[in-house]
């Protein structure tokens, strides 16, 4: 590929003439790649669609011949929502709050410490910086849930073992949050303005309040973003560690249920399918809006890892 | 190692440099340091210890040394595990990386309000506990609730059952797919968008079609991307577990306990209190997981990889 002179003279009128006709093969095939498009969209939205759906169905026209991708003729959204949240004693409720919980103290817990490390690894030379490091993107290797089993010996000889500590401290463990605050940082505080704020007489954890955090903003809501999701949508952890079903989070809770469900068969299981359902929606809505809220924070975040 | 790699300076000031570098550098890194010793280190020497006695209800714990590593290494449920899950990879990541990436080079070339839309929805699954995904998709193979039978009843054929022992794989196969794509595709679109436009005008102009670019310019440039992804597929897939674990009740006697190496190590450690042999699982598919990556990241180190 040659470099032609239109790209090496940078200017102005020659770039919007360099986008101008960049727009227009781009035109061509739009229609065909929309259609693609739109199919892919439906492809991954029918779990969605088919979950909005049946929740809105009695037991009855759950296990009925209805149509399983269309509203039957009675919507019983009500009903199945005030049969999720008294089932078993309301218990369903607490699953939710459990995973705020465990997604909100584990989450923000995990992003202070790689907040910090990232930090101290991108801005100060100090010994055994290089071998720590290299640690650190091995630790980013290993399986987390090889460590389970280890790690429910460990808690419950210590009798850590089904209390919510056992959820949030190892969710406390975030190596790839480090590793993306580091490359961020590096780039994000330039150390000349950090010799400043040195020089006017501001002390490191000052500067780092005052100067650095602000500029690591865009990485900061990304490493909570991954964070809280990631310890939202655990299972494994917090079904090994667990066994009171008042600590579960929804994750396992739902799991719980479903197993029972499909251990009675559907006969047995029928009223406990519609909250199942219906339960599965409740639980991804928090994270839907999250997700869709926070929109801008997380588009350019989410690929800090993959552009060097 | 020594960490002072400045401008030569005055030996004082040099060493007031360098205390005051470990101090602080140690002061933000130590937090995340003692979470990693205490959770990461800690744990896997814990397991290694654990993988190397054996414990019986007459003769107690003793010391086997490797025992427990041969007993697994000739153990069918372990092997057959592995082997699952190599195979399983070795499917899935490519489609993966090709569904993604197919999707990602689309929305790079149409721009319109219905592609970032779009863009949203096919990220959507991201957000969905894995969990709730494969409950989701359980529901769609079933025969009870799902809308295959319908969907293939119309045209009088007999619907595929996802959930049954020939194609629990393929059932499988495209849970993981939908759960991840779109997140992979993120990380690709946000790489594309890093590109610079120029390059495509120069590639015009010397006569390159829109194919010609997508293979020659844009697949090679997101290249470091796709690695990253590859990685953490791989990460991910070895360690397989909440999917099959939630489609067993569902999917009666497709997936047997030993399904995956990971649900073994489950079974062993927690239904049978073997916690040694759980352990030496845990242990030994982190070490295949850990060598493997290290491995491939090593094999493809010139091609810039994010962690050379």
């Amino acid at each position: 590929m040659s470099v032609t002179p239109v790209e090496v003279t940078g200017t102005k009128a020659a770039r919007r003439n360099v986008v101008e006709r960049r727009r227009r093969p781009r035109e061509r095939g739009r229609i065909p790649l929309s259609i693609v498009l739109g199919l892919l969209m439906v492809y991954f939205l029918v779990p969605f669609w088919w979950l909005i759906v049946n929740s809105s169905k009695t037991a009855a026209g759950l296990f009925g011949g209805d149509s399983a991708l269309w509203f039957a003729d009675d919507i019983n959204y009500w009903g199945n929502l005030v049969d999720l949240f008294t089932y078993g004693g309301g218990i369903y409720a607490r699953w939710l709050g459990n995973s705020a919980l465990y997604a909100i103290l584990g989450g923000v817990g995990a992003t202070v410490l790689a907040v910090l490390a990232g930090y101290g690894f991108a801005k100060y030379q100090f010994a055994g910086r290089r071998l720590s490091f290299a640690i650190l993107l091995g630790a980013v290797m290993v399986p987390t849930t090889a460590l389970a089993i280890p790690t429910f010996v460990l808690f419950a000889q210590a009798g850590l073992t089904n209390t919510i500590w056992a959820v949030i401290i190892p969710t406390l463990l975030n190596p790839f949050g480090v590793y993306l605050m580091n490359v961020y940082a590096r780039d994000a505080v330039p150390d000349e303005l950090l010799d400043a704020a040195r020089v006017d007489g501001a002390g490191e954890f000052r500067s780092f309040f005052t100067v650095a955090l602000p500029l690591l903003r865009p990485a900061i809501v990304t490493v909570l973003l991954l964070s809280v999701v990631a310890s939202w949508n655990n299972y494994f952890l917090p079904l090994v560690m667990l066994s009171d079903n008042r600590l579960f989070p929804v994750t396992v809770g739902i799991g719980l249920w479903q197993s029972t469900a499909s251990t009675y068969g559907a006969a047995g299981g029928q009223t406990l399918w519609s909250i199942i359902i219906l339960g599965s929606l409740v639980s991804v809505i928090p994270l839907i809006i999250a997700f869709l809220g926070l929109q801008k924070y997380w588009r350019g975040g989410l690929a800090i890892g993959s552009l060097k | 190692m020594t960490a002072t790699t400045e401008a030569p300076l005055s030996t004082k000031r040099r060493k007031s440099t360098s205390a005051r570098q470990n101090l602080f550098g140690w002061m933000f890194v130590g937090p995340f340091a003692i979470i990693f010793l205490a959770m990461l280190v800690l744990p896997i020497g814990y397991a290694l210890y654990l993988s190397l006695f054996q414990k019986s209800l007459i003769g107690g714990t003793r010391f086997v040394l490797f025992g427990n590593y041969v007993k697994a290494f000739s153990d069918p449920s372990f092997l057959d595990g592995v082997w699952f899950v190599i195979t399983f990879s070795l499917v899935l990541i490519p489609l993966q990386m090709a569904v993604s990436l197919a999707i990602a080079l689309i929305l790079d070339i149409i721009v319109t309000r219905f592609a970032r839309f779009s863009r949203l929805m096919i990220f959507m699954p991201y957000a969905i506990p894995t969990v709730i995904g494969a409950l989701m998709w359980g529901f769609l193979y079933s025969d009870t609730f799902g809308p295959l039978a319908e969907l293939f009843g119309t045209f009088g054929a007999q619907a595929p059952d996802f959930l049954s022992r020939n194609l629990i794989f393929y059932g499988l196969l495209n849970i993981v797919t939908w759960q991840w794509a779109g997140y992979y595709m993120i990380i690709l679109y946000a790489a594309l968008q890093g590109i610079d436009p120029t390059l495509y005008e120069a590639a015009r102009i010397d006569g390159a079609s829109q194919w010609q670019i997508v293979w020659r310019i844009k697949i090679p440039m997101v290249a470091p991307a796709l690695l990253l992804i590859l990685v953490f597929a791989l990460i991910g897939t070895l360690q397989f577990f909440n999917e099959p674990k939630i489609l067993q009740d569902l999917a009666a006697g497709s997936i047997p306990n030993d399904f995956t190496p990971n649900m073994y190590a489950y079974q062993q450690a927690f239904s049978l209190a073997n916690y040694n042999y759980g352990a030496t699982i845990s242990f030994a598919l982190g070490a295949v997981v850990f060598i493997c990556v290290y491995i491939f990241l090593f094999a493809t180190r010139k091609r810039g990889s994010i962690f050379s």
